[in-house]
């Protein structure tokens, strides 16, 4: 027979359990859309010139970004 | 899990899906629940997964999760770039997911639920899903090259030049076809002819958003522009019912062609980056929050399938397009089961993202099946509509004829009961004057769709807007894929006559831009044009066509996959891409067969240009004899390429395992991964 006192902490470890996964889950998707919506290759492209998020960089990123994706052939 | 737990589990996975499958093959008279196609397909991608792609990754691809990848050792922050598979994952399907396994399939339908069902289910498993993973694979191991490189590569000259062809020919045919089920969804609609046009301000909206604002805040600035897109559904409502905004945007098919080739050539030539950009997140956002949507919309609803089984149409007498199963119904489906398209997503941006080898199976593998669940939606969307308004929709006035009254007696002459009432009363219910000689699919789609959605939230009275954002979402997603690949087509052809006269290859080079721009806009406008004025629909000619080419490309990434299973010394496991191989084969030669050759008016180009010929000369129809025998030819062409690359593959193959070539395959080197199992994801 398990005691309240363990039985408790078996609950509350699978909360935490499970409020890890989801956590995991939204921050896997948030991840995701980051990168579908190239958020994150902005952030890499800051990253990689040392430049603060600006119009004239967010330009600059654009420019290059537009140049690269119009080669890529989109599917049907 | 226990073992024997395990496979408790995949017996009752494989009962359950052999459940399904024989559910809705032999079951006749009264209507199914759509949820048997669900269920069908979760248990045979499930067991796909498991076993067949397990086998593949193990037995004939031998899978390293040491081996470094060129996301790792070629790591630079821009193109090649160590992400989480998940991540991949998703970017992977927002790749190859496009307008195919949603029109394919509605198409496909006019045989019944059946034979696309099943092809789908069965393609997607032996056929496309293997395409999409070996051939992702293929490129991690030789620093994330292109399709066309390694088709050089490994078979050869000729296999470079056909890929590349076969790569020009699907794009120009795709968007004549992709331009043509948005001028059939649009033409007579105001409602919808707004919506889209105010896609235009909206992106630029988006573009400034992003580039004063925000910077680079591409999620905000994508639900604001769907914000905005939403309130524009609502605004077309109005402009529909306001006499003179009807009047400005309610188009014909030809004005809307010339528009649309007028914005493809606009968006090809001209630095429009502050509508393109936007526009195309906008596509994406929409896209993937629509495809989401119709799962849950159909899980919700689990909606009855009014299509039967089998229609009489499998004797290829079909009015959407003609021709029997074999082989028009695989060369319709395209995408939804195999896509030679994905092969070129498959060794371009994902095999440079890729942490580790092991994760090709997953992102392969696993995006196509969630692209080929897309195209079960798609036939569920389908089947739901009565069968009479289904034809209704997607019968061109050609076949049916064009009085309402007439068109319902010629559908249910076929079996098929509809009245001129009932295509008036659901062409009210979604806010349109008519729905007949829709064709194109598209419009079937919205309104299956819209039935979905309308009778899971807002019941009929906002089946109009549902109508309409179903609309939108095609129409969108189409427009980023013409002006998009119109500009790949431009590159491509640049790259080219760059070989012949250095400045014909510079892209910064105006009149070259112009040139070639005009030259991929006038290649797909002419098909385009081909099919507004096509009394059939232009459907009738123009999908199969485009179903061949993309088989074609697929054909091509098939015999790449088999030549490197060769050289790697695994002729006894060559069947995982030579079965798919011979089958796309023998289905392309057999449609591409009866496209040029067949005495029926209705499928075969000559005969159609024959039957014309003996009709009144006029100057119509002898554009049309030459239309009919220009396709002749193009099809003819992409049969001569699919048997060079066919015989150039054969022949190495060949050479290799009787002795008289060595295997040399042009893989990258061996690097031991310094990435630790955490860092991999």
């Amino acid at each position: 027979m398990k005691s309240k006192a363990q039985i408790f902490a078996y609950v509350t470890n699978r909360a935490a359990a499970a409020v890890s996964v989801v956590g995991t889950t939204l921050s896997l998707l948030r991840a995701m859309l980051r990168e579908i919506f190239d958020e994150s290759a902005y952030a890499r492209f800051l990253t990689r010139n040392r430049l603060a998020s600006s119009p004239d960089a967010y330009g600059v990123f654009v420019r290059e970004q537009a140049a690269a994706k119009s080669r890529r052939p989109r599917c049907c | 899990m226990p073992k024997f737990l395990r496979s408790v589990l995949w017996i009752a996975v494989t009962l359950l899906g052999v459940l399904a499958v024989v559910t809705i093959a032999v079951h006749r008279g009264e209507p199914i629940n759509a949820m048997w196609l669900v269920m069908a397909a979760l248990c045979t991608y499930a067991l796909g997964y498991r076993f067949y792609s397990k086998f593949i990754a193990a037995r004939v691809l031998t899978l390293d999760s040491l081996r470094a990848t060129p996301a790792e050792r070629l790591e630079d922050g821009r193109d090649f770039v160590p992400t989480n598979k998940w991540v991949v994952f998703g970017h992977h399907f927002a790749a190859i997911a496009g307008p195919g396994p949603l029109v394919g399939p509605v198409l496909a339908a006019q045989f019944g639920y059946l034979p696309g069902t099943l092809w789908v289910l069965a393609g997607a498993v032996f056929a496309g899903c293997v395409q999409d993973f070996v051939i992702l694979l293929f490129s991690v191991r030789r620093d994330g090259q292109s399709l066309t490189k390694m088709a050089k590569q490994e078979i050869g000259r000729v296999g470079g030049f056909v890929a590349y062809v076969a790569v020009i020919s699907i794009i120009v045919i795709l968007l004549g076809v992709a331009a043509l089920i948005v001028v059939n969804a649009l033409k007579s609609s105001p409602w919808g002819t707004f919506t889209i046009a105010m896609t235009i301000p909206i992106a630029f909206l988006m573009g400034l958003y992003l580039r004063r604002l925000r910077p680079g805040k591409v999620l905000e600035a994508s639900v604001l522009g769907f914000i905005l897109v939403m309130l524009a559904i609502f605004g077309g409502q109005w402009a529909s019912l306001n006499p003179t905004a009807a009047r400005i945007f309610t188009l014909s098919a030809p004005t809307l062609a010339v528009l649309i080739i007028i914005y493809g050539f606009a968006a090809s030539a001209l630095p429009v980056w502050l509508l393109l950009a936007p526009r195309d997140y906008l596509s994406t956002f929409v896209k993937l929050g629509t495809i989401a949507l119709l799962a849950l919309g159909i899980i919700a609803l689990r909606p009855t399938l009014h299509m039967p089984a089998l229609t009489r149409f499998v004797d290829g007498t079909g009015p959407v397009f003609a021709g029997k199963i074999f082989p028009f119904a695989f060369i319709t489906i395209a995408c939804g089961a195999i896509s030679g398209f994905h092969a070129l997503i498959s060794s371009g941006t994902t095999p440079k993202l890729i942490c580790r080898e092991t994760e090709t199976r997953m992102i392969g593998y696993g995006a196509m099946m969630a692209e080929s669940m897309v195209a079960i939606m798609a036939t569920i969307a389908a089947c739901v509509l009565q069968p009479g308004i289904y034809f209704g929709i997607n019968s061109p006035a050609g076949i049916v004829g064009q009085a309402p009254e007439v068109a319902a007696a010629t559908i249910t002459s076929w079996g098929f009961p509809v009245t001129a009432a009932d295509m008036h009363s659901i062409a009210q219910a979604v806010g349109e004057q008519t729905l007949y000689n829709r064709t194109g699919g598209a419009p079937a789609f919205a309104v299956g769709m819209a039935n979905i959605f309308a009778h899971t939230l807002g019941g009929q009275t906002v089946m109009a807007i549902w109508y309409h954002f179903a609309i939108m979402f095609e129409a969108l997603f189409i427009l980023t894929i013409l002006d998009a690949g119109t500009r790949v087509g431009r590159f491509m052809v640049q790259d080219a006559l760059g070989h012949i006269w250095k400045p014909l290859g510079r892209t910064s080079w105006y009149p070259s831009i112009l040139g070639t721009s005009a030259l991929i806009v006038g290649s797909w406008g002419y098909f385009l044009w081909q099919g507004v004025k096509d009394p059939l629909g232009g459907i009738n000619s123009l999908w199969p066509l485009f179903g061949i080419s993309n088989q074609l490309l697929a054909t091509v990434a098939l015999c790449v996959a088999t030549t490197i299973i060769v050289k790697m010394g695994k002729q006894a496991y060559a069947f995982v891409t030579l079965v798919p191989l011979a089958w796309l084969v023998s289905v392309t030669f057999t449609a591409s067969y009866h496209k040029v050759f067949d005495p029926n008016p209705r499928i075969g180009f000559l005969a159609h240009a024959q039957q014309l010929a003996v009709g009144a000369a006029t100057s119509d129809n002898s554009k049309l004899i030459f239309n009919d025998r220009l396709d002749a030819v193009v099809t003819g062409v992409l049969i001569v390429m699919v048997s060079l690359i066919l015989l150039e593959s054969a022949l190495e193959w060949i050479r290799i395992m009787t002795g008289r070539k060595t295997a040399d395959i042009k893989e990258a080197p061996f690097v031991m991964t310094r990435l630790t199992a955490e860092e991999q994801g």
